[in-house]
């Protein structure tokens, strides 16, 4: 699907694309979602019309020779914001020094030119938008050699650009900025030639950061430092039950707090709530917590952990609405006693606990409205505010603000955040509302990546290797009943349960996946790596015990299973080997290495770690990752994904690493309660290796996440014997 | 004359002796249960008004008050305090740092505990706010109280308590910052107010007078 | 409401606020001070950190009444410090930040640990900066910048 980049790119504007977009007329919201995965492919459309992107869209170059890229992509910590410039900077043969990244606001032509929506996720930012910026830059570069070579009367093939500026015969040479404006007057290229890698200087160079000055002297302005003038706060009063409604609201003490702008009852996502209006934020907040409110929870289903538990295992235990069904129906059956594995697993549900509580602000006035929003849907969420206040999405002027961190929590299908701003926006016209989430309201709120259970029965032929695997997955459908739901459900099931175990790289000849998705009252999102994290937690502990099993070396036992047309995770195996062998065979008593592979989002990732234990909880050591994600853009934005995706996927084996319910209600409520990683609980190296490729890129935002938890608990059974089949790992 | 002088020398000597031994059978007999090592003036003051027993039993009082969380959460034999009812590790963890106990470069005690109770944002206040010694720990490192009996050698041991004697503590027990803090320790993050003592402060005192005025007796290891 | 009088950076600011307002929204909303960050609201994260006569304070949790004279630093004036302005370089050249959001609070603290101990160990730094919170997890390269900032002090 992706092509491999070629030594002579010559690139047609009717090429091949993959882009299938269609909004629908009035009323809701119909976005078709054409996913890289075949299983998927809209069966008997006709090939999407290629699309057209207008270089202006995308780069500025002011008359002080300042070069503005606009990021169609959040920034939201991935580095996107330095490395789609890059791209486009590359075939620009822009001068470095002078490029300013812009986020762009939300419009049509910022779609992911594969998703057909304007967002940020699944880790496409580079995957999606490479070929684009590409373009982009080449064709902006052609049309300034055009203006030069037009005000040089020579032709442009004798022109050549560089750093900049463009050049001559006859030693004539121009800035860009002298010739931009002319430039933007050229027709716009339809065919562009791309570079040959090996004359890449910025793309696959370790380039700094472009925001890292404002982010360490407190320059840097994200959504929720938002000052506008006349600017009121808001915090709403959520009911302690998903969907639960005001029965009466007692606000009296809440009124006397001076700043006080007003109280009112507004309908949510899920039920309905109380807002309250206030010049300030702790104002607002101390009188929304002093209000005392009368909730109606007749007729609500109030989810309880330790029943979802129960009842999640029981429906484990039975065949659900099948995914994969290959091979011999009876070759488990046919398996002695003594070769069988039966395995269960639990994760709970997580939340993601950005580190900026969420937020958004909305003005309304009356015909149009404006919204400052750090958001990973910017189209989406923008139609949601504008059917909120009765607009049009075009009367919806909507600046994306930079965001601190999401992992998926910024991209939430009914936008309940941003329509929450709009409702209290509707009651007080020409004032911008920025509404906030404390951080108790992000703990308890919901949209967590939802609760799991697996049942996994597995048959190890005389040889070692699983002959049958039996596999039951139960989990809420992130999609069912959303515009994303034709395109992700595929016989009742929703592909991001299975992922990571539906399409496994294991070659196990007679495989049968099912999955059961139970509804349940509470509202579930993607978190980052989706199903990866928990089907990737299962399959590389069964694997690993599989390898004990067999007396063989994990990473040997790893290759001989995987199918030899996964080039990607044989490679990084390889790379891991070579480059943890040292220390991995010279541990100190006490410790152990675990391994662990996985391939999501087109990259492979392959992960070691020296493990030991203190204080009843695992030490990490050290972490050696190696990475299959072909052409490596920016090798330093790279190496801190993969640092920051270990230490994020760590969350899953904090002792408090998990959101229970008890009576329909959150037990925790912040980061007493529910507690991710610290400095002390991330290894103290961890060392990222670069497969080197120039095959299309792939994503780096997720793939880091599935592998670590798996990793140490690989490496803890071989310290203790224990199998750790329950996360969150509260006692080792 | 010398003999004479020898031999008397030698009798006052023998009586002497006798005399000591007598003594330190006397004190120490009234020191049952306790460690030899201190407050060896106390066990012979005419004034006792209490009885060993009573004594004992006002101890009693006094270690329920102790080892509740708001006075034993600072108390800790190990590398953190502890917080709430549930005594749990203290968040964001923080850490003992030196023999003062005051917390970390970056993350001292008083970075977050001021000399007040902030009732407005849940953080608990007293004057130099900090951990006990490590001579004064009053559980063990699996953060479990310990007996009646440790506590009560911990807390007379001079060599372990800063070298106070029983009026010292009675003392400490009435006026001291933070121990009175415990009386008033503010609200929690989330509105509700954090318990108190079993004992209210004049209850406290007053056992510990009587305690003090036993002679501190401790009660035998069991 | 009542007024008070705070030492801010060095210069005298006025500001009239309901007495149990933590410090953190008098600087955010009175002052228009947003480097320091809003991360929870109970000390837990640390992306709240200021100096307070030079003492790392989680201002999200001290009531402005509670500051008095006490001179106050927050991360926008941090680099008139030289262990400051150090730390802040360091950070940049390792490239440390990611979404940046708890970076000036992780800032506020490694400055504070490098001023008391400019040649901090491992378990040093790990205790220090065990409080501030990072979902990004910059970490391994916070510890690499202050690894760096050190050997230049």
């Amino acid at each position: 699907m992706r092509a491999a980049m070629k030594k002579n790119d010559e690139l047609h504007l009717n090429r091949r694309s993959f882009l299938c977009a269609s909004t629908a007329a009035a009323g809701g919201l119909l976005v078709s979602l054409y996913l890289d995965f075949p299983a998927f492919a809209q069966e008997g459309s006709p090939a999407p019309p290629p699309k057209v992107y207008a270089p202006d869209a995308f780069v500025r170059i002011e008359p002080n020779g300042k070069i503005f890229i606009t990021v169609n992509r959040l920034e939201f910590g991935q580095g996107v914001q330095t490395s789609l410039p890059m791209v486009l900077a590359e075939e620009l043969d822009a001068d470095w020094s002078q490029v300013v990244p812009e986020l762009a606001p939300a419009a049509e032509v910022y779609k992911d030119p594969l998703f057909g929506i304007q967002m940020v996720g699944g880790s496409g930012s580079i995957s999606h938008s490479f070929q684009q910026y590409r373009e982009l830059g080449a064709k902006t570069r052609a049309m300034l050699i055009a203006s030069a070579a037009d005000r040089w009367k020579v032709s442009p093939n004798v022109c050549r650009a560089e750093n900049s500026v463009v050049y001559g015969p006859g030693g004539k040479s121009a800035r860009y900025a002298e010739l931009a404006e002319r430039a933007t007057r050229q027709p716009v290229p339809n065919t562009v030639r791309l570079k040959n890698p090996s004359e890449f200087h910025l793309i696959g160079k370790k380039v700094p950061r472009l925001d890292s000055r404002a982010k360490c002297d407190g320059s840097q302005k994200f959504g929720l430092d938002l000052d506008l003038p006349g600017m009121k706060v808001a915090v709403v009063a959520h009911p302690p039950v998903f969907g639960g409604r005001v029965k009466s609201v007692d606000d009296k003490e809440a009124r006397r707090l001076s700043g006080v702008k007003d109280i009112f009852e507004i309908p949510l996502a899920r039920g309905t709530g109380v807002a309250v209006v206030a010049d300030r934020f702790w104002t607002a907040k101390q009188a929304r917590d002093g209000l005392r409110i009368e909730w109606d929870l007749s007729g609500i289903e109030l989810a309880d952990s330790s029943q979802l538990s129960t009842r999640f295992k029981e429906l484990a235990r039975t065949t659900g609405n099948v995914v994969v069904a290959r091979g011999d129906d009876k070759a488990m059956s046919r398996t002695p006693a003594a070769r069988r594995i039966v395995a269960e697993y639990e994760f709970p549900y997580l939340a993601h606990t950005p580190m900026e509580p969420l937020n958004a602000t909305v003005r309304f006035e009356g015909d149009k409205a404006e919204a400052w929003v750090p958001s990973q849907f910017q189209t989406m969420d923008q139609m949601a505010i504008a059917q909120a206040l009765g607009l049009k999405p075009e009367q919806v002027t909507f600046h994306t603000e930079y965001a601190g961190g999401g992992f998926g929590r910024r991209a939430v299908i009914d936008s309940h955040v941003p329509v929450e701003a709009a409702l209290i926006a509707k009651r007080f016209r020409d004032t911008p509302i920025k509404l906030v989430w404390p951080r108790e309201d992000d703990v308890r709120g919901g949209y967590y990546r939802p609760m799991h259970a697996h049942r996994v029965e597995i048959g190890i032929g005389a040889d070692g290797m699983p002959a049958a695997w039996r596999h039951v997955i139960v989990g809420q459908s992130i999609v069912a009943g959303t515009p994303f739901a034709a395109m992700m459900i595929r016989n009742g099931v929703d592909h991001t349960t299975v992922e990571g175990a539906s399409d496994t790289n294991y070659n196990i000849p007679n495989f049968h996946l099912s999955a059961h998705n139970p509804t349940v009252n509470v509202p579930v999102l993607w978190w980052r790596s989706v199903g990866n994290t928990h089907t990737a937690f299962v399959i590389e502990t069964l694997v690993d015990e599989l390898a004990m099993r067999a007396k063989m070396d994990p990473i040997a036992y790893r290759r001989k299973l995987l199918k030899s047309e996964a080039k990607k995770l044989h490679a990084v195996l390889d790379l891991l080997d070579e480059k943890s062998a040292g220390w991995r065979k010279n541990l100190p008593k006490g410790h152990a290495a675990g391994i662990s592979c996985h391939e999501c989002f087109g990259t492979a990732v392959a992960c070691a770690v020296d493990v030991s234990i203190e204080n009843k909880r695992p030490k990490i050591h050290r972490a050696t990752v190696a990475v299959h994600c072909g052409l490596p853009v920016n090798p330093l934005t790279i190496e801190s994904q993969f640092q920051g995706g270990i230490g994020f996927g760590l969350t899953q084996l904090m002792g408090q690493g998990a959101i229970t319910l008890k009576d329909g209600r959150v037990e925790q409520r912040n980061f007493d309660g529910y507690t991710p990683p610290y400095i002390g609980d991330v290894p103290v190296t961890i060392d990222v290796h670069i497969v080197p490729s120039t095959e299309a890129p792939t994503g780096c935002g997720e793939p880091p996440v599935p592998v670590i938890s798996p990793a140490v608990v690989n490496a803890l059974t071989r310290l203790t014997g224990k199998r750790y089949r329950n996360l969150p790992l509260v006692a080792v | 004359m010398l003999s004479n002088s020898r031999f008397f020398i030698r009798s006052l000597l023998i009586v002497l002796s006798f005399l000591a031994t007598w003594i330190v059978l006397t004190a120490s007999a009234a020191n049952e249960g306790r460690d030899h090592k201190k407050l060896s003036g106390d066990a012979n003051r005419g004034e006792e008004s209490a009885t060993f027993a009573e004594g004992l039993a006002a101890w009693e009082q006094v270690y329920s008050v102790l080892t509740s969380p708001r006075c034993i959460n600072c108390h800790t034999a190990t590398n953190y305090p502890q917080q709430g009812d549930d005594r749990h590790r203290h968040f964001a963890n923080v850490v003992r740092g030196g023999p003062e106990g005051q917390g970390v470069p970056a993350l001292y005690c008083v970075g977050c505990h001021q000399e007040v109770n902030a009732d407005s944002t849940g953080v608990p206040g007293g004057l130099n706010w900090h951990l006990a010694p490590l001579s004064m720990r009053w559980q063990d490192t699996n953060d479990k109280p310990l007996s009646s009996a440790a506590v009560c050698r911990a807390v007379t041991d001079r060599s372990r308590n800063e070298n106070m004697d029983g009026p010292a503590l009675l003392k400490h027990h009435e006026e001291a910052v933070l121990v009175l803090w415990a009386w008033n320790p503010g609200r929690r993050p989330d509105g509700t107010m954090r318990t108190v003592p079993p004992l209210t402060h004049a209850e406290f005192v007053n056992a510990t007078r009587t305690w003090v005025e036993a002679g501190t007796p401790c009660p035998r290891t069991r | 409401m009542a007024t008070y009088q705070l030492n801010v950076n060095g210069q005298s600011k006025k500001v009239d606020v309901d007495p149990g307002t933590p410090l953190l929204w008098v600087l955010r909303e009175e002052l228009k001070m947003t480097g320091t960050k809003y991360g929870c609201g109970i000390s837990a994260c640390g992306a709240c950190t200021v100096h307070v006569d030079g003492i790392a304070t989680r201002s999200c949790v001290v009531p402005v009444s509670l500051i008095g004279t006490r001179r106050i630093t927050t991360i926008e004036a941090i680099a008139q410090d030289p262990v400051g302005r150090t730390v802040q370089n360091a950070w940049v050249e390792k490239d440390v930040v990611q979404c940046g959001y708890c970076q000036s609070g992780q800032i506020m603290s490694a400055v504070a640990l490098l001023k008391a101990t400019p040649k901090p160990t491992e378990q040093n730094i790990e205790e220090s900066m065990g409080g501030n919170l990072c979902r990004c997890a910059t970490y391994v390269r916070i510890r690499e910048a202050i690894k760096s900032a050190s050997q230049q002090l």
